[in-house]
């Protein structure tokens, strides 16, 4: 096992370096300078501050500059939007409320999803099957955004229960946003849950238990639901992604103090060092995310455990 | 002998949307304490069906029973509660199923599959249930049982995971055990171990067996009794030694002339022509009329009642009616009954025994 996460971590760093290079390119071909936007300069004046922040420098020299920051751990400075300050305290600064809300928005989203899930395939083809179904597609096929506005004006406005955009009250300042993030993974893990239990329910593995005297219950928590888990876990690497891109926006409709929210910011006034920190902060959120899923696949599948052995 | 399970004109139709599916249509037979009965017949002849309407295993929303009864220690299973019926599930009825490879759960090591109906049926302690369930694997012929209780499925291969079932289904001592084709899947010489072992372990805790198959020659091997089906009904019910060596019905005697034997010189194998009745919508008189060379006019309109042959053998066709005309067997057949005390072929010596 130890053999194997080394080796996933070797992948990992690999991985990093790549997004990074690419990153750094497609922001350099990009038109615009952080420079441009922030305010009427003389071109003496621009030539000053762009030698200031290396921005004269050879393309390969700028390049390896970055990455050998990046390999110590630095992602350099912000160069407009928060003018000096260092991106990596910004992140870190800004990653408790996305953490918040991210975090709250996949726990309630998987698990209301398996609950709806498991109940639209003991009640195959009835009412509650229907509107389960319904819900998922809602999910599903609303965007986070239009989903957010909705929640701001019922709940919000309409009966005042929840601040409408207001990183103030804590907790009740979060319920909101989070709803609105969990709409898809929630949708994504009823569609799946309900998919695999009816297969599973129809396996020969399920009449043994039922020929051993299984009652009904014993058999969908017992033997079912494990094995309907294990392609929801497939589908936890790209749930993590609709959060982390829904956050994106959700942050901004709710004014949330968040990564999201400034990583969209930076992109408007082209502040080049957060997107590529931010960029490059997302990645290693989301290889770790895949590690993560890959050990809890063996820990759910002995079968997939076991090959995994052979690694190690 | 001592009746232990009675089905008196059981009928179960399955409601699809084609119609209803008339899948059992009337069947009689009783299991006697002890005793193997095999049923035997083609895919879609109701094999399957009436035993799993036995343990109640059918989908309750299509599945309905028509008509009769099923009386098992004084009580009709086919009127019980679903509570009702789960005691009896694994205590008193256990089941063994075709495929080894898909019938047990693959994230659950296979002890606690073992121990999970002797925990349910049972008032005993955990540590007491793995004991019970080393025992079994050890009976059922696992090498190793206390390290193999750890293990998940897939760590076994498919002759040994029919053992780890069939430890599963002696796991409370049940009264009958069905077995639904439990060597089909099976290659031949792991068959025969498995044959041996059920043999071996119905001597040991003398527990009664239903095996549904469609392989003769596995039926010659393990069974004291033979139940033929055809369309949803039994045709042929007789000793083992009746059904191989007198036969009556027209379509026991295609079952049996499509068996190959070590002494069929012909180079062509015999088939039944034609295809199973249809039962969204059964023929009206004897089901096999349409494929059989022996059908009689009275055969298209109306359904033969059981003959008696013997006080162990019955078989539904008109050709045993006293008014029927005489009809010459297929050779194979008449060569069989040739062995047989009794028979009108019969030509002396000892019978085989289908064993």
């Amino acid at each position: 096992m130890a053999r194997y996460i080394g080796k996933r971590l070797i992948y990992m760093i690999l991985t990093l370096a790549l997004i990074a290079t690419f990153t750094f390119f497609l922001m350099k071909i990009l038109p615009g300078s952080p420079i441009a936007s922030a305010g009427k300069l003389s071109p003496e004046q621009r030539a000053v501050v762009e030698e200031a922040y290396g921005l004269n420098d050879p393309l390969p020299v700028q390049y390896f500059n970055y990455m050998f920051n990046l390999a110590q751990g630095d992602l350099g400075i912000s160069i407009n939007q928060f003018k000096g300050a260092p991106v990596t305290d910004l992140i870190l600064s800004r990653m408790g409320p996305s953490a918040q809300i991210g975090f709250q928005g996949m726990v309630l989203g998987t698990i209301i999803g398996i609950l709806l899930g498991m109940i639209a395939a003991l009640r195959q083809n009835t009412w509650v099957d229907y509107s389960s179904t319904l819900i998922a597609i809602i999910g599903i096929s609303i965007p986070s955004f239009v989903f957010a506005s909705m929640l701001q004006y019922f709940f919000g406005l309409k009966l005042e229960w929840f601040p409408v955009a207001l990183w103030k009250d804590g907790f009740m300042s979060s319920v909101l946003p989070s709803i609105a993030l969990a709409m898809f993974p929630l949708a994504t893990a009823a569609r799946f849950i309900r998919t695999e239990m009816i297969e599973v329910l129809g396996s020969d593995y399920i009449t043994l238990a039922k020929a051993k005297g299984a009652s009904g219950s014993e058999i969908a928590f017992k033997h079912a639901f494990r094995n309907a888990l294990i392609p929801l876990i497939t589908v936890l690497g790209p749930m993590t992604v609709g959060i982390l891109t829904g956050s994106l926006v959700v942050e901004q409709i709710f004014a949330i103090p968040g990564i999201g929210e400034q990583f969209v910011k930076s992109i408007m006034v082209n502040d080049f060092s957060i997107i590529m920190g931010t960029t490059i902060f997302f990645s290693v959120f989301l290889i770790v995310v895949i590690l993560i899923v890959d050990i809890l696949y063996g820990i759910i599948d002995p079968r997939i455990r076991l090959s995994g052995g052979k690694s190690s | 002998m001592e009746k232990i399970l009675q089905v008196k004109d059981l009928e179960l139709s399955f409601n699809t949307f084609g119609g209803e599916v008339k899948a059992i249509r009337g069947v009689n037979f009783d299991l006697y304490k002890g005793e193997t009965l095999a049923i035997v017949g083609e895919s879609g002849s109701g094999k399957s069906v009436t035993t799993k309407s036995i343990m109640r295993l059918l989908p309750e929303n299509s599945a309905e029973f028509k008509n009769g009864e099923i009386l098992f220690g004084g009580r009709d299973l086919t009127k019980l509660s679903d509570k009702e019926m789960q005691k009896i599930r694994g205590k008193d009825i256990s089941m063994i199923f075709q495929d080894p490879m898909t019938s047990l759960n693959p994230t659950m090591p296979i002890g606690r599959q073992i121990t999970e109906p002797i925990l349910k049926h049972q008032k005993i302690s955990k540590a007491e249930a793995k004991k019970v369930a080393i025992d079994l694997l050890r009976l059922v012929g696992m090498p190793k049982p206390e390290l193999r209780m750890k293990q998940y499925p897939h760590q076994f291969s498919g002759g040994q995971r029919q053992r780890i079932v069939i430890a599963i289904s002696l796991a409370c001592n049940p009264q009958i055990l069905i077995a639904d084709e439990p060597t089909t899947a099976l290659d031949v010489t792991i068959q025969a171990q498995i044959l041996e072992l059920m043999k071996d372990l119905q001597k040991k805790i003398d527990t009664s067996i239903i095996f549904i198959t469609h392989d003769l020659g596995v039926v010659a091997n393990v069974a004291d009794r033979v139940a033929v089906m055809y369309g949803g009904k039994i045709v042929e019910i007789g000793t083992v030694d009746e059904i191989f060596y007198n036969p009556q019905h027209p379509y026991t005697w295609g079952l049996l002339s499509s068996m190959p034997s070590l002494d069929t010189s012909d180079a062509k194998l015999y088939a039944i022509p034609g295809t199973p009745p249809d039962l969204l919508a059964p023929p009206k008189g004897d089901a096999f009329a349409l494929r059989s060379e022996y059908a009689l006019q009275i055969d298209m309109e109306q359904n033969p009642p059981f003959f008696k042959v013997s006080d162990t053998h019955y078989a539904a066709t008109w050709l045993l009616h006293p008014d029927a005309p005489q009809v010459e067997p297929p050779a194979t057949v008449v060569e069989r009954m040739k062995k047989f005390p009794g028979s009108r072929y019969y030509e002396g010596g000892a019978v085989y025994n289908g064993r």
